[in-house]
């Protein structure tokens, strides 16, 4: 096998998936400190970056990287990093974001000494997220943060450069937000110099007026904030990532679009054999508005080709209302014609999924009143029978899981009994051929549910939670339980590893999970091998379902892929 | 217009090596000088759902293969190739493992069930028993995938030369199996249609 090609020097020509070319660009970019909690599809970030640590250390030795416990710890971590010059990178999935919020907004407001990128990757169609299909965007317009929108993998790479550019000359945090399908892309891409950077001492340089967020020294730093987004619009404004293509200033229809938008766009566009304007954002916040008003000026009609909410179109339809522009745009949402907005729905592409080539082409033909020649073969498609084939906790090797489901479903009336899940592989446990799961939210609020469910009614509850999941956001929720004395069952899986992401490393392998358990006060709690003694795990349930106040049972079996690429691994050596 | 790109869409179930099987396409039009793109899904889908790759070389930009585009549908399982259906046109070549995954607690379609509505989209059928024969002479049915590659390279349906994929494989497969994925290959190239 071919040895970390993503080293290789300037000048070649390799493939990459777009998270490696992400990678590839921090490196180009000189990145010291790299910071990650994994989240498809933003994981091979952060796992390109520990699996080639030692490497990277040859080329700047005081380069770290680390899986923290959640996406908030690993901004702040980077950030701590940062504080003393260090040039970081995080990666994160959109629910990522969420969790690190509460520090995402602050962090804008100060400039800061060195520079952070952050790289969030949302997931239309929610390919690999339960939770909702969100859009980060109104996140990221909301806590005032640059933010780039590469579309294909050569952009990836180079964004990133750029980004840390920015990131220098304006002293504040940028976003790199991508999608699914430029996350998991994959294409060419040509290397550029992996930078070597100077030999410096890190320090925390004291300066109260710079770090601490108190008012009134907040609303400060508020106005320098406002001030500093003006001053990156016009770079924004300027910037080659906000570029015309097919320029043909006669044409009364343009399009706007950003990220993998643009790919479907062009790709719908050969097809049609049309040569209608394009208006490519990849600097899509602060938003050029001078270049949007411009574009829109002699045209009558945009289309806007976006991945997730109909955001750019609304932020579009703000500008074309400043601008008193007199047209109409289609997206999302609706239309908007000469100044009245909200006029008439008229949803000419999906708000809901990802979206594709052909819906662009749709959308293109619905606007020139042609008629779509996709039609008639989506309905034989649809026609086709053919049963789903959800994913289900791995058979062969048998995940340990299932000796979990085997006892419960022995010992416990699944009607009488109210199930939570939480993210990770038991997120399978809704499977109809398992079906033990009631309800299921984001990662940490499996407990919090249970407590408030055993405070208003009598029904008993089984909390199920992963042990990255425990670690990354449960302990709370497990405080609780136990001072406010609520009653769920706790049943934590530990199966030793990060598994649903790629089999990432977490901290059980140094803090015991019981002696956080027994710290929290939690009076019943058993450790068990629940596939060496199943027995034990059904007598446990048996007993502990009936008891008042918190239970926990931490079912400790290795995940059975990992034990498989362990046992690989030793006998490769 | 000119034809100036090739589609192709690898279906099958989680864990049969779909990803793998783009990397080597990727490596190979790398070295052939072709320009290309591919798409893939991760994290849960794999955990034994549908998994469907995208590959294109040529002229293109969208990562996915639009609709009705696909040149070759790839299929390592008969009833993922249903699912296929989507990129199909009638000059679409189906090629299809014979295997059948049985899908958990569902009424799952015999191979009868599953061609006859292949047979509405296109006539350009072919089954080969990938997975069987390597269980036979290699005893690990996951060689199906580079087995099939190697098929579809000697009936040129996929415009890749031999001496680039098998490169291509060299990069791609850890050591340890590299000799054994050769052979799969080589296997599939010489397999003489009926």
């Amino acid at each position: 096998m071919q040895k970390e090609k993503i080293l290789e020097r300037k000048g070649r020509k390799i493939s990459l998936l777009g998270n490696e070319a992400i990678a590839r660009g921090a490196l180009e970019a000189g990145v010291d400190f790299v910071t990650q909690y994994p989240g498809t599809p933003s994981s091979e970030v952060g796992d390109t970056f520990f699996r080639l640590k030692e490497e990277i250390k040859k080329i700047n030795p005081l380069f770290y990287f680390e899986y923290s416990t959640n996406e908030k710890v690993a901004l702040e971590v980077a950030a701590g990093a940062v504080f003393c010059k260090s040039r970081a990178l995080v990666s994160m999935k959109n629910f990522g974001l969420n969790v690190a919020s509460d520090f995402f907004f602050p962090i804008s407001q100060i400039r800061i000494p060195g520079q952070l990128v952050i790289l969030v990757a949302d997931d239309p169609s929610c390919w690999s997220s339960a939770q909702s299909e969100q859009d980060t965007r109104h996140l990221i317009f909301g806590a005032k943060i640059p933010m780039l929108e590469p579309s294909f993998l050569q952009e990836s790479k180079d964004f990133v450069i750029f980004a840390f550019q920015i990131s220098e000359k304006f002293q504040i945090p940028v976003v790199i937000r991508h999608t699914t399908r430029v996350a998991h892309q994959s294409g060419p891409v040509v290397l550029g110099e992996i930078k070597r950077p100077k030999e410096k001492k890190f320090k925390f340089k004291k300066d109260p007026k710079r770090f601490v967020t108190t008012p009134p020294r907040v609303l400060e730093m508020k106005v320098d904030l406002i001030k500093r987004m003006e001053k990156i619009r016009e770079v924004s404004e300027k910037s080659s990532l906000n570029k015309i293509f097919n320029q043909s200033p006669k044409s009364k229809f343009g399009i706007i679009t950003s990220g993998v938008g643009f790919c479907y766009t062009m790709e719908a566009l050969k097809n049609l054999n049309l040569k209608i304007p394009v208006l490519k954002l990849g600097f899509v916040f602060p938003l050029p508005k001078k270049k949007i008003k411009k574009f829109l000026e002699n045209k009558r009609q945009i289309l806007i080709v976006e991945e997730g909410d109909p955001f750019l179109e609304e932020k579009i339809k703000e500008i074309a209302f400043e601008a008193k522009w007199k047209g109409e745009i289609f997206g999302k949402e609706s239309s908007f014609e000469g100044g009245r907005i909200w006029k008439e729905r008229k949803t000419i592409l999906p708000s809901v999924g990802e979206i594709k080539s052909e819906y662009v082409e749709e959308a293109i033909l619905k606007i020139l009143n042609k008629k779509s020649i996709y039609k008639k073969h989506l309905k034989e498609f649809l026609e086709i029978k053919v049963p789903k084939r959800v994913p289900l906790l791995c058979t062969n090797p048998p995940c340990p899981y299932w000796a979990i489901v085997g006892a419960i479903k022995k010992v416990l009336n699944p009607e009488e009994v109210i199930f939570g899940g939480e993210i990770g592989c038991y997120m399978l446990f809704s499977h109809k051929i398992i079906s033990l799961q009631d309800y299921l939210f984001c990662m940490g609020s499996d407990i919090g549910i249970a407590d408030g469910i055993s405070k208003r009614s009598n029904q008993k509850i089984v909390a199920f939670v992963g042990d990255s999941s425990f670690f990354h956001a449960s302990i709370p929720q497990l405080i609780n339980s136990s001072f406010n004395e609520s009653s769920p069952l706790i049943i934590i899986l530990e199966n030793q590893t990060t598994a649903m992401t790629g089999h990432q490393p977490q901290p059980g392998s140094k803090i015991k999970i019981e002696e956080i358990v027994k710290a929290c006060k939690i009076k019943h709690l058993k450790v068990i091998d629940q596939v060496k003694n199943p027995k034990e795990l059904e007598e446990t349930i048996r007993e502990f379902i009936k008891l008042k106040g918190p239970k926990v049972i931490v079912a400790r079996h290795i995940c059975a892929l990992l034990e498989k690429k362990l046992k690989n691994r030793n006998e490769k050596r | 217009m000119k034809k100036d790109n090739f589609n192709l869409i690898i279906c099958g179930v989680g864990g049969q090596g779909q990803i793998t099987l783009l990397r080597i396409l990727s490596e190979a039009s790398l070295m052939e000088g072709k320009n290309f793109v591919g798409a893939e899904t991760h994290g849960l889908s794999q955990r034994g759902g549908s998994v469907e790759v995208h590959f294109r070389m040529g002229k293109v930009f969208s990562p996915l293969v639009p609709q009705l585009c696909a040149d070759l549908i790839f299929s390592l399982e008969m009833q993922e190739t249903l699912r296929a259906m989507y990129y199909c046109n009638k000059n679409t070549v189906v090629l299809i493992n014979k295997k059948i995954i049985p899908i958990v607690g569902e009424e799952n379609l015999k191979q009868e069930e599953v061609l006859s509505q292949i047979k509405k989209f296109t006539k350009n059928i072919k089954i080969v028993e990938a997975s069987r024969i390597c269980q036979e002479k290699f005893k690990k049915e996951i060689l199906a995938g580079v087995y099939l590659l190697g098929y579809a390279q000697g009936k040129k349906i996929l415009p890749l030369k031999e001496k680039f994929l098998k490169e291509a494989i060299k990069r791609v497969i850890p050591q340890k199996y590299l000799e054994i994925n050769l052979k799969a290959f080589d296997l599939g190239r010489k397999l003489k249609d009926d």
